[in-house]
């Protein structure tokens, strides 16, 4: 026990002591949670846009007041004419224009009927598949205001309700996979880079000779990396709610022990890179490569699964991650219980005790 | 068993597949000496002491180093062996004095222990004055002599030294070599490999592998005699050549 403390003091000292393993340590998960939250968004605010107004009276006046007085839009200029559009459109000044046709409110009277055109910039899809919801959002509201009083039979009015995330916040999307991919990358990465630093040195060649044995080597060297770990975890929990007031929903207890679990499968998966790479750039570009990018793409943090070619779906069922984000998404936004989780918890358990059984493996035969 | 020979080899083999990386090697090695094992890269050396010092299994041969078998008690090895890799391997990220408390505490000093050696030892290499420096700021030739002293922490029975001169200046090298003689003569046996013919002449005893195989085994001034060679170095030669 107390050559397993002077070991973990001295794991300590080389991760204090190296700026660089701190700033992934500690400085990269709080600048992705900042990033992530603040400016890497889905959310329009202010954005932009330009009227072409051929009618100028009552009615579109106030449709304009409605939109310039939403947080979402900034009225930039007035175009007078149709040809001045798309010269907006390539100076980049504006996202969108909203083109008014003549007699609007007259043909509104008359025909029970008129149109408004919302030409948006799709260079970026996505912003303008938001931008042209939140202007019929806009429109229809507006459109219920004058009809209050006006009795329509059959009139269908489908009414969304956004459940779990009423805002549709990202910051709600991203924190659970910034959270996994921290984890990862703090467990995994970190753990093999530190290993195979030892086999590089060549201390590792005068730890196994010593009386220490190979295990209680590995046991020491990831031991600091679980404790770390979940001081990060913690860490962005703490941010998501004070920062972003994202509210944890369901028990952090049970949030912490699917954590720690995942963080066991990331270091087990961290010693078996350590097993097959000799270099510590090996282990860094595998932990990249094999780890980091399945995360990001295939884990279900930024690209849905459900809308996968079916190939990248069953891929995507080998990624811990994936079944993390779902536990955690769970817990954190749903509040749900071990009941409604327990299925991915069993799968994320028989992962991490395959990596372990491998990873102890490997490492036996490399010492042979 | 004679207590006097602290490392017995017969038939020792290591084969890696269709390779024979040391072949049927047969040698003693007696308490307190200083015993070279020469021979070119790729010769077998490096498997040869791996198998010796518990972290490679033997293929076949018999062998005790302590009087502990290589095959069943490597773990009675370790803790009576010390070890010098060719690597300078001491943590370059901690200080003089964090290395020899981390190497006492994983040979399993007490604390006290640890203490009073790390004392000795700071004051013998005169590294008072950067005992809470980080090693990776000394000198190559320091960091060396420090590796060699952090080997002989727990006063093994034997040390086994891989190349441990490698890179260091001639003057490191002598002062080197003459810790290396207050250890024998402290009763530590050392078990060395080398590169430098020179150093050889220092051993009471070499043995030089060829492909393998133990070619020659003798104090230096027999081996002169036998190859009929002015220094060790012809005597090298004239067996590498065949």
């Amino acid at each position: 026990m107390k050559r397993f403390i002077g070991f973990i003091k001295k794991e300590f000292f080389h991760i204090f002591r190296d700026r660089r393993s701190l700033f992934i340590l500690f400085g990269m998960p709080i600048a992705q949670i900042l990033l992530f939250g603040f400016a890497i968004t889905n959310e329009i605010n202010n954005v932009d846009i330009a009227i072409l107004d051929h009618s100028k009276d009552a009615t579109t006046k106030e449709i304009i007041n409605k939109i310039s007085a939403s947080k979402y839009f900034t009225i930039k200029q007035m175009v007078v004419r149709e040809a001045d559009i798309a010269s907006v459109f390539k100076k980049g000044q504006v996202k969108a224009v909203l083109n008014f046709e003549k007699d609007f409110s007259k043909n509104l009277i008359k025909d029970n009927k008129a149109t408004v055109q919302i030409i948006t910039d799709a260079t970026d899809p996505n912003i303008a598949n938001t931008i042209s919801n939140y202007v019929n959002a806009i429109l229809q509201k507006y459109q219920k205001e004058l009809n209050k009083d006006i009795t329509i039979a059959y009139q269908i009015i489908p009414e969304t309700r956004m459940v779990y995330n009423p805002e549709l916040k990202s910051v709600y999307m991203f924190v659970p996979g910034v959270m996994t991919i921290i984890l990862m990358l703090v467990s995994a990465m970190m753990t093999s880079i530190s290993i195979t630093r030892e086999k590089e040195l060549g201390t590792m060649e005068i730890l196994l000779v010593s009386p220490i044995k190979p295990f209680q080597v590995i046991i020491g060297k990831v031991f600091p990396y679980i404790f770390l770990s979940i001081i990060n975890a913690v860490v962005i929990v703490m941010l998501s709610i004070f920062i972003f007031n994202m509210p944890v929903q369901g028990s952090l207890f049970l949030l912490g022990i699917e954590s720690v679990l995942f963080i066991i499968s990331a270091l087990a998966l961290g010693i078996l890179i350590s097993t097959i790479s000799e270099t510590q750039q090996t282990a860094m570009m595998i932990s990249l490569m094999g780890l980091m990018l399945p995360v990001i793409l295939l884990s279900g943090f930024i690209f849905p699964i459900s809308s996968m070619p079916e190939p990248l779906q069953i891929i995507s069922h080998i990624i811990p991650a994936k079944w993390f984000i779902i536990i955690i998404k769970g817990i954190m936004l749903k509040g749900v219980g071990i009941q409604f989780i327990w299925k991915e918890t069993l799968i994320l358990l028989v992962m991490t005790v395959f990596f372990i059984g491998l990873s102890v493996k490997k490492y036996k035969i490399r010492l042979e | 068993m004679n207590n006097n020979k602290v490392i017995q080899v017969e038939g020792l083999t290591k084969m890696f597949g269709d390779f024979t990386a040391v072949d049927a090697i047969t040698f003693d090695v007696e308490k307190g000496e200083i015993f070279g094992f020469l021979g070119a890269n790729g010769a077998g050396k490096t498997t040869a002491m791996k198998m010796l010092i518990g972290i490679s299994k033997p293929t076949s041969g018999r062998a005790t180093v302590a009087g502990f078998d290589v095959f069943t008690n490597t773990e009675d090895i370790k803790k009576n062996i010390g070890y010098m890799s060719q690597k300078f391997a001491l943590y370059d990220d901690l200080t003089v004095k964090e290395n020899i408390t981390f190497f006492g505490g994983i040979y399993g000093l007490s604390r006290k222990k640890i203490k009073e050696k790390s004392d000795t030892l700071i004051e013998e290499l005169g590294l008072k004055k950067v005992a809470n420096t980080l090693v990776g700021a000394l000198p190559l030739g320091w960091k060396q002599k420090l590796s060699f002293s952090v080997s002989l922490i727990h006063d093994p029975k034997i040390v086994f030294l891989d190349e441990p001169t490698g890179g260091v200046d001639p003057i490191t090298r002598r002062q080197f070599w003459e810790m290396i003689y207050k250890a024998a003569n402290q009763g530590t046996t050392v078990f060395v490999t080398t590169h430098y013919m020179d150093e050889a002449e220092y051993c009471d005893r070499v043995s030089i592998m060829v492909n393998g195989k133990i070619e020659a085994l003798d104090t230096p001034k027999k081996l002169k005699e036998q190859f009929e060679a002015a220094n060790m170095n012809d005597v090298f030669l004239k067996l590498a050549r065949g």
